[in-house]
């Protein structure tokens, strides 16, 4: 089966299974259990009911037979298993070829076939076609039916239509070897391929779209602009974008016409926005809001929304139009629900309407709420504009805008939970109004006022929606504090709420309102909170409370606290960023550091702790140990013994986090050294397999033997402060909250940017150009690596990629010097706003050359980088790999090797060699080696 | 801010877990599409009676509504099939920016919709007639924007379908 153009169809495909079924020749089908069916028809019944005399009514309802009655059903359960009968697939096969033949004799015949007939073999060969078996003709037979003025047959063509079109695409596909699946992702990319090979079909198609269209019959006119909604593919677009406007605003157009048109161009607008040009049919358009016709004006809306957001400048007379329609349903509320209060101020702006269009509105009035949907959207396109200038206009908004608050707070008409839902719709879209605004303080406080009442009333849905509303209304300044005398409900809501989505939003309201009053308050909730929340949401409750801890500390032994406990209680979601930046923060504050490090020695005493808590431990232990070892309960050899306690259960990057934390014991407290050159001596350090942790205990050893206390204590120095910067947490976090990996946001997304990538021939070379001129100077913004490019770089040549992980310099001759390197390449990330980023992985490619000599070090949508280095004695030699991987050259691609940071016993950079050609040719490799 | 009042999809699958119904709003891969019904009926039918209707997915708004069938027939149809055929679960996928509200009630003039044509919808009424119950949408909703809010215009719409239909039928079998 055609799996995209099954899907396509839908269901709706199966509306010739159903007229299969119907004709009689199934007469078990009704009593099989429906669940059953679809398979149970499609696979074995219906082959043998191809039946001559079918009469292919497809649309024919059978309403009265085919409600099931009781008694029909008493037999559901007798039949329950799937009644298949066991044909074989060839008997299948050998049926349907059978078939085939028979309806293309028919096709090919000299008699001319009626209407009827055709209808019934089209149905034929779309059910065969929906069996799974390809078809390769009788298209043009189902174009001939859409120029049918049948409405039954016409009907079946609107059905097919997205299989006509599919099965071309699928024929294609084939022929080029395309998924189809992307091809259809693509936006029917290859449409022009399309029209040229079925150039006669789809002018076929487009003609009895088009005299649909241009009859005068409004049902067939619907019936085609839902036809070109439905499929909505560029062809389409390019066949009927001009046509569909003129029907719009044409005068003599029949409302529900009009209605269908304005959503199908909008539809049409949104698949291919250059082909729908704006013209004088555009002014036009926006006077359908004053139509009389609500339908009309609410599909009308939605039309102009979408256009207004793309080109505000050509539909700002909306603005005042659709504020003074807004205060109509007001009016007409007040009108059609009979109810007394007559709502000041309104009665003297818009009274003319009320004659005129009084008879539709009791159908527009949803559960006594006058046009929910239209009020909606008219608050919604309100919203694609800043604040009305004229004074006039603005008045009238902020009066209509007073009128729904004051409305909320009346008695419900209605006990029905959809008249309250209908209501409450239009205050969270007029509230939502009033912070886009975020200009009048007043309503601000009002609209928190009511959100406040909704955080404690009995339906869910208003709970979930008035705290994710204050969310929002958290950040404007008018109304921040008033959203923060809510903070007792909310917690609550966080502790009792049983929904966990609700509980979330709280957790979300809590983070938005946070500032350094409540800081304190709001993180040790929410950590009491994390103890018990739901696993989904764990690790974006870490981050927070780690920005807000960081963010609001005033004093940062509090700070270190937090992040301990987060650590104990949620260890397995603490990312390495949130570590990370707590022994920053300590290394750069050294009031704290003697805290620290007393705190980090009693959790490290409890039996079982988190790695995380190993790894903060070892470095601040590693670092400060000396300001607790003056107590003879955290003696230096206490201290050693608690970290090697735990040593066993670590894993590789721990434990060689672990080695150097021993090193620094070494330098710190001497009366260790021979403690420690035991463990580094013992046969599961010195000759362990992990090369890493081998090479570790080697080179520790020897330095502690070889070195003399002074070159020790060069060393092993204390950290340098860490420049200041902003915290990775904070962009961990937004990527988290970032659309998730199948959406389709993203996914069009990506298609843009990949078409700007290949497409743009110029823009491709001037990216990587600039990610290359980047490779050499550490680029302050290049920000997306984290933490580590703000590590020091003058103070110790670090290992390869895992600055925090490594301690202290190695120094000895053997250090791998693409270290050097790495720091370079560290800072080669393009900024993080050039699509050239580099893979979310690249943090990982680094990782692994702590113990890899070769491999990616680098890779973006441009350029890929690897290194191969090998060394021998005190040399090294490494091999850098610039894979392009565009398919266009790179113009001026130059590298710069900087070895000026290196320091201490700094191997010198002996030669360097280069070899790669001028033009790094497109999708081409090239090398240079650096001796 | 996104489209507005744009629907992505729309599902209507049975308590067991069998889609009834689908509608896409917007081309997705066969592949994608899969995996968001798995989603969404894996989270839709986890959640526990009385939380509320709206789920954040990824960057989509979900919002469901679950109706019980047809008191009299799942009345005896629950002495048959004890926890089967208990209740329907609609379910659409919003842009962001969206308002729940409206959207669930969205979601209830289609129930509405589908009882008036139906008599009192049921999930066998949507087995049995599905093309009806698309075409019902497709009167209601065009390219996910509400294409007619008013209960009596579409009733009208689809009445007049109806009468082309049997008109037809009626030449048909004349001729």
């Amino acid at each position: 089966m055609t799996e995209l153009s099954k899907d396509l169809l839908g269901l709706k495909g199966y509306y010739l299974v159903d007229a299969w079924a119907q004709s009689g020749h199934c007469a078990d089908y009704r009593t099989a259990s429906p669940a059953s069916k679809m398979e149970h028809m499609v696979h074995s019944s219906l082959i043998p009911a191809f039946p001559e005399n079918c009469h292919g009514t497809v649309i024919k309802t059978h309403r009265d037979h085919n409600r099931p009655s009781i008694k029909s059903l008493s037999h559901i359960s007798s039949l329950d298993p799937p009644l298949h009968s066991g044909k074989s697939k060839e008997a299948e096969i050998k049926r349907i070829n059978k078939e085939l033949a028979n309806i293309r004799s028919k096709f090919k015949g000299d008699k001319a076939l009626d209407g009827y007939s055709k209808k019934k073999y089209v149905c034929k060969l779309l059910f065969i076609f929906l069996l799974g078996h390809d078809i390769d003709f009788g298209h043009m037979e189902a174009v001939n039916l859409l120029s049918s003025n049948k409405y039954t047959e016409k009907q079946i063509i609107q059905v097919l239509m997205p299989f006509i079109i599919c099965d071309e695409q699928e024929m294609l596909s084939k022929q080029n070897n395309v998924d189809s699946g992307s091809l259809f992702q693509e936006g029917y990319l290859f449409i022009s391929v399309l029209v040229n090979s079925n150039s006669e079909l789809i002018r076929l198609i487009n003609n009895a779209i088009k005299n649909d269209l241009s009859s005068r019959n409004p049902t067939f006119m619907c019936l085609a602009l839902h036809c070109i909604a439905n499929v909505g593919s560029r062809e389409m677009a390019e066949a009927f974008a001009s046509e569909i406007p003129r029907i719009l605003v044409a005068g003599d157009t029949m409302d529900s016409v009009k209605q269908s048109a304005a959503l199908c161009l909008l539809r049409l607008y949104k698949t291919s926005p250059d082909l729908v040009l704006m013209g004088e049919w555009t002014s036009r358009v926006v006077h359908l809001l004053n139509d009389q016709h609500m339908g009309v004006v609410t599909a009308a809306i939605s039309l102009i929304t979408c256009l207004s957001q793309k080109n505000p400048d050509e539909f700002k007379t909306c603005v005042s139009l659709a504020v003074s329609r807004l205060s109509r349903p007001g009016q007409e509320a007040s009108c059609s629900s009979g109810s007394p209060p007559k709502l000041t101020g309104f009665a003297d702006i818009e009274l003319k309407i009320v004659s005129s269009a009084s008879t539709d509105l009791q159908d527009y009035t949803y559960y006594f709420v006058p046009a929910p949907w239209l009020s909606c959207k008219l608050l919604r396109l309100l919203q694609c504009y800043p604040p009305p200038e004229d004074g006039a206009v603005k008045g009238r908004l902020v009066e209509c805008l007073e009128t729904i608050l004051n409305k909320a707070q009346e008695p419900p008409k209605s006990k029905k939970v959809q008249h309250s839902n209908a209501k409450n719709a239009i205050l969270f879209e007029a509230i939502s109004l009033i912070i886009h605004y975020d200009s009048e303080p007043n309503l601000l406080v009002r609209a928190c006022n009511q959100l406040g009442q909704f955080l404690q009333h009995r339906e869910t849905n208003l709970r979930y929606l008035a705290l994710e509303s204050m969310c929002t209304l958290a950040s404007s300044e008018f109304s921040h504090e008033a959203v923060k005398t809510h903070i007792e409900t909310v917690i609550n809501a966080l502790k009792t709420e049983r929904d966990v989505s609700v509980r979330q939003r709280a957790a979300d309201l809590l983070y938005a309102m946070c500032d350094r009053s409540n800081a304190k308050q709001i993180v040790a909730e929410m950590l009491s909170y994390l103890e018990t929340a739901d696993y989904s949401i764990r690790e974006e409750m870490v981050l927070k409370v780690a920005i807000l801890a960081e963010k609001y500390a005033v004093d940062y032994s509090w700070y270190v606290d937090t992040i301990l406990n987060l650590i104990r209680i949620a260890g397995d979601y603490v990312s390495e960023e949130v570590w990370y930046r707590v022994i920053q923060i300590v290394i750069n504050r050294d009031d704290v550091q003697g805290y620290a490090a007393k705190t980090v020695f009693e959790a490290l005493q409890a039996p079982a702790c988190h790695e995380n808590m190993v790894k903060v431990g070892g470095y601040i232990l590693g670092e400060f140990g000396n300001l607790i070892a003056g107590d003879p309960r955290s003696s230096p050899l206490v201290q050693f013994n608690l970290l090697h306690s735990k040593f066993h259960l670590c894993s590789v990057p721990t434990r060689a986090l672990l080695l150097s934390a021993y090193i620094k014991f070494i330098n710190l407290f001497p009366e260790t050294k021979a403690t420690i050159q035991e463990v580094l001596r013992c046969d599961s350090q010195i000759r362990n397999s992990d090369v890493e942790l081998q090479q570790r205990a080697v080179e520790y050893l020897k330095l502690s033997s070889i070195a003399s206390t002074d070159v020790l204590a060069t060393v092993l120095e204390e950290m340098p402060p860490f420049p200041e910067r902003e915290s990775s947490i904070l962009a961990k976090l937004k990527k988290k909250k970032g659309p998730g990996a199948v959406s389709v946001t993203e996914l069009e997304d990506n298609k843009r940017e990949g078409g700007e990538l290949n497409g743009g021939s110029d823009r491709g070379p001037d990216t990587a150009a600039m990610a290359a001129s980047n490779a050499s100077t550490p680029s302050p913004s290049a920000d997306l690596l984290g933490i580590r490019s703000a590590a020091p770089i003058g103070a110790a040549p670090t290992s390869a990629g895992s600055l925090l992980v490594d301690v202290f310099s190695e120094a000895g001759p053997a250090a791998p010097s693409a270290a050097v390197n790495d720091d370079g390449f560290l800072s080669s990330a393009p900024p993080s706003e050039d699509p050239a980023a580099p893979l979310p992985e690249a943090d990982e490619l680094l990782n692994k050359f702590v113990c890899k000599n070769n491999g990616v070090l680098f890779e973006n949508q441009l350029l890929q980088i690897g290194i191969k280095s090998e060394y021998r004695q005190n040399l090294g030699r490494m091999y850098l790999f610039y894979g392009n991987k565009t398919s266009v050259q790179f113009a001026s691609f130059t590298t710069t090797s900087d070895s000026s940071r290196q320091e201490g016993p700094a191997v010198p950079l002996l030669h360097t060699a280069w070899m790669e050609q001028p033009l790094t040719e497109g999708a081409a490799q090239s090398c240079q080696s650096v001796l | 801010m996104s489209w507005m009042m744009a629907m992505r999809f729309l599902f209507l699958f049975s308590r067991q877990g069998k889609l009834r119904l689908q509608k896409w709003f917007t081309p997705l891969t066969d592949r994608e599409k899969k995996k968001v019904i798995r989603d969404m009926m894996t989270l839709v039918l986890a959640r526990p009676p009385r939380s509320c209707n709206f789920l954040q997915w990824r960057d989509l708004k979900i919002v469901y509504k679950s109706i019980v069938a047809n008191a009299a027939i799942t009345f005896s149809l629950r002495l048959l099939h004890p926890c089967r055929y208990a209740s329907l679960y609609f379910c659409a996928g919003m842009e962001d920016q969206d308002n729940e509200l409206l959207s669930l009630e969205v979601l209830h003039r289609y129930v509405e919709l589908l009882d008036k044509y139906f008599g009192n919808v049921c999930e066998l009424d949507i087995i049995f007639n599905f093309e009806k119950a698309y075409f019902i949408l497709d009167e209601f909703l065009m390219g996910g924007e509400i294409l007619e809010t008013s209960k009596v215009a579409v009733g009208v719409s689809l009445e007049e379908a109806d009468t082309l239909q049997e008109n037809n039928v009626g030449c048909m079998f004349y001729s």
